[in-house]
């Protein structure tokens, strides 16, 4: 993990310090003088050289230090955790629906197989693995803000005005977030669940007359959960990327909002530190699966570095 | 693909992949006509392209002539068939010529991540040891960000215009075939014929190029073409968020980002450039799925 996230670190820098010409003059515009640049050159450590600029970012992450906004005027890690927990707000809400739904849409069309039913619910996967997000979130807030009225089209509300004023703004970014979500865990859940009921025990589960029911939601769906879980993983990093567009459509003030508002204002120090704050996210929450995995596949020992046994 | 082991040959002699026969490749294509949503992918596709290249033949208009009086027509009106935009342009004529953008944005972008992606795959899968270590930990590290994410992150540091954007997302869509064509060697290159290569004397270049890539193309076309769904994607989200190509020239995101605009006065604008993305990313994916089907349906893509 660390060697990762080492790596994270460097690619942000490089992409930062190296590709463009050179950064205090894009951050400054085209109209600053050349003494200003240069000045903004010495606040930012530019006029050293590349490898001690290199030392001391490494060394100021260290410190939790992201750098100082050029805009905002404030630390960078203060605005990134002030905008945090909006964008996990969204995301467990999205992951929530995704799962409620995705996963017990694949199961019903792996008992159905080939039934009607199980190709309305691919067919309706197919199309919610390509959706443009940005373009649903519009055509949502234009049926049930717009036309319909039931639901604020912009903004994350307030908890002055109760729990539930901030959920009826959460109800169309998280639907808008969950979509791409929910379509892959159906067809994931719905695969894997069909390789797992061909299965021996799973003949042994309904031949001692255990009932349907139970056979699907314990002895299969607990042995269908490891690709499951994978797909969980690239999920999250989906939906961190995901919440940049439906936080810029529901104008959600959340990491994804912050980092193209930062954008639109040059802020570069901004865009950098959330970009690798979502990185590390991302690695931290692999991780958390990688255990989640020993916890549903005991048979996964990862000192021998092998999966024992076969199922 | 473990059946097609070559005959050991003669000392001296090349090791070659016994051609596939004619029959398989048949098979191959039946079994592609035969699953029907593949072939409506296909069909997609098709019409894609032909719409893409005879672009000034099926426009009723020039795409970036605006007519002021025209504005915001509805669809139907004095012979605009998806109505006009915020500057009276033809919308149907600014969504054909989008495709062209998405087309070329689509193709090149991941051929570009194909190639370096699968070089980097096959040199970490061949060689192993320290090399693969470190193009590995690289791969990790890219693969940390949301594809997106970095895609933006890069059209920031490069600046708009379409060759970055092929830059951007042909850069994002690296690790995700190194991943896959190293896991490809991994296996490829305990095969026996590899290892009669290698017992002949068959330089490595040779051996990777000759024995192993030819072993890895059906997850790779696979990938690949799943992959072009999602630089389409991303070519309309980079466009819509105004980090793409730049208008005047049209794309179906930055027909989208006006048309969220007056999404109360004039919905079409945006209702009908989003649905041109959905159908073509719909088109690639159900493709890739029946290509996928068709080849090698045990592949875990």
């Amino acid at each position: 993990m660390i060697p990762t996230l080492l790596v994270v670190a460097t690619i942000v820098f490089i992409i930062n310090r190296i590709i463009p010409g050179d950064p205090a003059a894009v951050m400054l515009g085209p109209q600053a003088s050349v003494q200003d640049v240069a000045d903004m050159r010495e606040r930012l450590g530019l006029d050293k050289p590349v490898f001690y600029q290199y030392i001391d970012y490494i060394l100021n992450l260290l410190k939790g230090d992201f750098g100082t906004s050029i805009y905002y005027k404030e630390s960078v890690l203060t605005l990134i955790l002030d905008r945090f927990p909006n964008t996990i707000l969204l995301s467990s809400a999205a992951l929530f629906i995704a799962v409620m739904i995705g996963i017990p849409a694949g199961m019903i069309a792996a008992t159905k197989q080939n039934s009607l039913l199980d190709y309305v619910v691919m067919l309706g996967a197919l199309i919610g693995v390509s959706m443009p997000v940005f373009w649903l979130g519009l055509m949502l807030v234009l049926q049930f803000s717009v036309n319909l009225g039931w639901f604020p089209a912009t903004g994350i509300g307030s908890l002055d005005n109760g729990f539930g004023n901030v959920f009826k703004h959460l109800i169309l970014p998280a639907v808008t977030l969950s979509t791409i979500p929910m379509a892959t865990f159906a067809r994931i859940t719905r695969s894997s669940m069909l390789e797992v009921v061909s299965q021996d025990y799973i003949k042994t589960a309904r031949a001692k007359g255990v009932r349907e029911f139970f056979v699907i939601c314990k002895h299969a769906l607990k042995n269908a959960l490891t690709p499951i879980l994978t797909v969980m993983g690239m999920q999250v990093s989906l939906m961190l990327g995901g919440s940049v567009l439906t936080e810029t459509i529901f104008s959600w003030p959340g990491m994804g909002r912050l980092i193209i508002d930062a954008i639109d204002k040059r802020d570069f120090m901004v865009v950098q530190g959330a970009v690798l704050f979502v990185a590390v996210i991302f690695v931290v929450t692999n991780l958390v699966i990688d255990i989640l995995y020993k916890a549903v596949n005991p048979r996964i020992n990862y000192a021998s570095g092998k999966e024992e046994g076969s199922s | 693909m473990s059946e097609r082991i070559p005959a050991a040959g003669n000392a001296g002699a090349e090791p070659q992949l016994p051609v596939r026969s004619k029959k398989k490749s048949n098979l191959f294509f039946k079994k592609l006509v035969r699953n029907k949503l593949a072939l409506a992918g296909l069909v997609i596709i098709t019409l894609m392209i032909v719409t893409a290249l005879f672009a000034p033949l099926i426009a009723t208009h020039p795409p970036e002539k605006m007519d002021a009086a025209n504005a915001l027509a509805a669809p139907g009106t004095n012979g605009h068939l998806l109505g006009t935009d915020n500057y009276g342009r033809d919308l149907f004529s600014r969504i054909v010529y989008g495709t062209q953008i998405s087309i070329v944005v689509g193709l090149l972008s991941v051929g570009f991540g194909a190639v370096a992606g699968t070089l980097l795959g096959l040199v970490a899968g061949y060689y192993g040891g320290k090399l693969d270590g470190v193009i590995m930990r690289i791969m990790d590290g890219l693969f940390a960000f949301p594809f997106i994410l970095l895609a933006i992150t890069l059209m920031t540091a490069l600046g708009n215009g379409l060759t970055n954007v092929i830059i951007a997302i042909g850069v994002a869509s690296i690790p995700g075939f190194a991943r896959l064509v190293r896991g490809q060697v991994l296996s490829v290159k305990e095969e026996e014929f590899v290892e009669v290569a290698r017992s002949i004397g068959s330089p490595n270049v040779r051996i990777i190029f000759t024995n192993i890539l030819p072993n890895c193309m059906a997850p790779i076309i696979v990938y690949g073409t799943m992959s072009i769904a999602g630089a389409i994607l991303s070519e309309a989200a980079l466009s819509f968020l105004g980090l793409g190509v730049q208008p005047p020239t049209p794309t179906w995101g930055n027909i989208l980002k006006d048309g969220k605009d007056f999404l109360v006065l004039s919905p079409h604008m945006a209702m009908f450039s989003g649905l041109a993305i959905l159908l073509t990313v719909v088109g690639f994916n159900i493709f890739g799925d029946g290509l996928r089907d068709s080849l090698d349906p045990k592949m875990k893509i």
